[in-house]
């Protein structure tokens, strides 16, 4: 038989049915929803008169919406209320389960789904959410997908899709002091792009890869998205079955060690081909920090500013400018030269227990620089957050200036109280910095936890290796 | 659905790489629970100068009159034009919603981010992808001449321009057969439950870990 890379495998395992055209019906394993994107789609099956079919493979957590503070006092803005209480009542009426407000696993659902063992290696996961890429770190396949196709999972369990084509992204060598997953994976989109994986699943290969944790392939994996890719995937190891082991929805008893000897089959045959390969060398790699409204827009802690007048093309040149202006940047500023007001640690990228820890590291003993307005630390979830009490990681961020917040997406996309202010500057563990995306007029640096808590205490970047 | 065949309308260009969905629909937005009603805060932040609010009324708002939106030659457009990846970021199908609601029906750009791509057929909206250099000629062209049109013909999978040459697209035919008659894919694959029943049963025995979800939940777990 041909060798298969990682994708094919778990594709082949899914697909029910294959048109003359190409199209493929794809069996999804695990649907996971949120408040925002899945009021239509509930409300698409009740006007057909239309079931869920498996409900006990699809799990809904409300996350975009919800307050990080007062939280005794409910969600206080009306409209994001009424989206919750939507998802309360779709998840009653069609017996979905739901890791509710004040339920401690409540929290980003990207956080949430891997820590409770719902991702397993070799599943199909979708989301109504472009970074349910984030899964694919389990060599689950993983994909965001829109209301309509949440619409459609819902009543089918299965996704028509054409199938994508592969791009692997070999790292090699060893990740210097300081660098981070979140490093890797923006150094990558900005030498490919953001368009560079459109249209490919992109495996993640290399020493410098098996070498991450799990929570470290968790944010590579999450921003793929961010580079155009359908999904991230990295094969099963030692790690991922480790990860797994005793989660609340995992397999257990002989079951597991069923699904164990499944499992270590998910890695590319040798031999097998991609549709292409890219390979970078970890060396290379420094901390980034992006500094426009484009994810790959990105540069080492160490380099400057760009001059849009060095760029031929004149449409990359009018991005450039564009993005400077909205940035309110000179060209051949020095990036540890600007001065930030506001600091977030949070979300689906980097929300996680080894975010915080390694956020925390850079802040211990010292304090949040005068010049930071505000800086927040907003756990994935509300076991992410008792963790992070129990090892006393509250008590340093609080010492610092730091605010300590109850879990959700929060000021990734502030759709809730936290939001940026026309102007301010941002050091974000986010994974978007486009226009408005955390405040109108509100100003993104993309960088690693470690990065942004180093900046918080420094007041501007600063190279922390 | 509302089934697409052929169109002739005016052109409205976006004249920038990379519009992402949080600028096609800003996020304040996605917090309505309904499918409709976007079109006035569709581009939201460059079409207005004040911020818009759901429920908010965009009557009598301060407009950007140097966004295309709000010149009137442009008024009435049906076919926007837009540069490379266009519709990248988050996977919000309110975008579609907000541009079929403004009265969108095709888009011409180089390229497409996917998820955006895929939601458009989902709601009657074609997405057409067409050379780089050919968009860059189209957008030169519209902002030279006003009232510019194009018609836009989805069986004969070509664009015709106002001097009678045609541009060839292609769509994949699955798609193209479902927007032309307006179908409602999950009728389509319902059509299929008796394979979709056999499959599960299959991976049942195949994969049975795959499968233990709800035993967990009944275990008390959740
Ligand atoms: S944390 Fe940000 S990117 Fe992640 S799911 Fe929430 S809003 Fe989306």
């Amino acid at each position: 038989m041909k060798p298969q890379n990682l994708f094919e495998k778990i594709w082949n395992a899914h697909v029910i049915r294959t048109d003359k055209d190409g199209t493929s019906l794809l069996y999804i394993d695990r649907h996971l929803v949120h408040e925002v994107t899945s009021p239509q789609a509930f409300e698409g099956l009740r006007l057909a008169g239309r079931t869920v079919r498996r409900p006990e493979a699809t799990f809904a957590v409300p996350d975009h919406n919800v307050p990080t503070k007062q939280l005794e006092q409910g969600i206080t803005d009306p409209i994001a209320r009424l989206q919750v209480e939507t998802l309360d009542a779709n998840c009653r009426t069609f017996g979905v389960h739901q890791f509710g407000m004040g339920d401690i696993r409540q929290g980003v659902i990207h956080v949430m789904a891997p820590e409770q063992g719902i991702i397993l290696p070799g599943l199909t996961v979708v989301c109504g959410d472009s970074h349910t890429a984030t899964h694919g770190a389990f060599a689950a396949l993983a994909f965001g997908i829109g209301t309509s196709e949440v619409e459609h999972v819902l009543a089918t369990q299965t996704l028509p899709q054409t199938k994508p084509r592969t791009m692997r992204i070999q790292v090699d060598g060893v990740l210097g002091p300081g660098v981070s997953a979140k490093d890797v994976v923006l150094y990558m989109i900005g030498q490919i792009g953001t368009a560079g994986g459109t249209g490919h699943v992109m495996e993640f290969t290399g020493t410098a890869i098996s070498e991450l944790s799990m929570e470290g392939r968790l944010t590579l994996c999450n921003m793929a998205i961010e580079a155009g890719a359908r999904a991230g995937l990295v094969a099963v190891d030692e790690k991922t079955i480790d990860y797994l082991r005793g989660r609340p929805m995992a397999p257990k008893g002989a079951d597991w060690d069923l699904a164990v000897t499944a499992w270590q089959q998910l890695k590319a045959d040798p031999g097998a081909s991609y549709d292409r390969t890219l390979t970078f060398a970890a060396e290379q790699i420094a901390p980034q920090v992006t500094w426009g409204t484009s994810p790959e827009m990105t540069l080492p802690v160490d380099g400057r500013i760009p001059d849009p007048a060095a760029e031929t093309d004149p449409v990359r040149r009018g991005s450039l400018e564009k993005a400077l202006l909205y940035m309110g940047l000179q060209p051949g500023t020095a990036v540890q030269d600007i001065p930030l007001d506001v600091v977030f640690i949070g979300s689906c990228t980097n929300g996680r227990i080894e975010d915080l820890r390694l956020a925390a590291a850079q802040v211990a003993g010292k304090q949040v620089a005068k010049n930071i307005k505000q800086a927040l630390v907003v756990p994935g979830t509300g076991l992410v957050k008792q963790q992070a009490e129990a090892e006393g990681l509250d008590r340093i961020f609080k010492e610092a200036g730091f605010e300590w917040r109850a879990p959700g997406c929060s000021m990734c996309l502030a759709m809730n109280a936290d939001v940026l202010g026309p102007g301010d500057r941002c050091a974000s563990t986010s994974n978007r910095n486009f226009e408005g995306r955390q405040g109108p007029g509100g100003r993104t640096h993309l960088v690693s936890p470690a990065m942004a808590a180093a900046a918080a205490v420094a007041g501007h970047f600063v190279d922390i290796r | 659905m509302e089934p697409f065949n052929e169109l002739t309308a005016l052109v409205v260009p976006i004249d920038r790489a990379n519009v992402d969905t949080d600028a096609i629909i800003p996020k304040q937005f996605l917090k309505s629970i309904h499918r409709t009603g976007f079109g006035p805060n569709l581009f939201d932040e460059w079409r207005y100068l004040d911020r818009g609010e759901p429920g908010r009324s965009c009557v009598g708002r301060p407009l950007n009159d140097a966004f295309a939106l709000n010149q009137p030659r442009y008024r009435g457009a049906a076919i926007l034009l837009a540069r490379d990846n266009f519709g990248c970021g988050s996977s919000r199908e309110h975008a579609p919603w907000a541009l079929l609601d403004y009265g969108i029906r095709v888009i011409i750009a180089p390229s497409f981010a996917d998820i955006f791509f895929n939601n458009c057929f989902k709601n009657g909206i074609l997405p057409i992808t067409l050379d780089g250099a050919l968009v860059d000629r189209l957008l030169q062209e519209t902002l030279a001449t006003p009232g510019y049109t194009l018609t836009v013909d989805l069986e004969a999978e070509m664009v015709t321009t106002p001097d009678g040459e045609g541009l060839p697209f292609d769509v994949d035919p699955f798609r193209r057969h479902c927007l032309l008659h307006g179908l409602d894919d999950i009728g389509l694959t319902l059509q299929h439950l008796p394979e979709i029943e056999q499959y599960e049963q299959q991976r049942r025995q195949d994969a049975p870990w795959a499968f233990l979800v709800r035993d967990q939940q009944q275990q008390g777990v959740s």
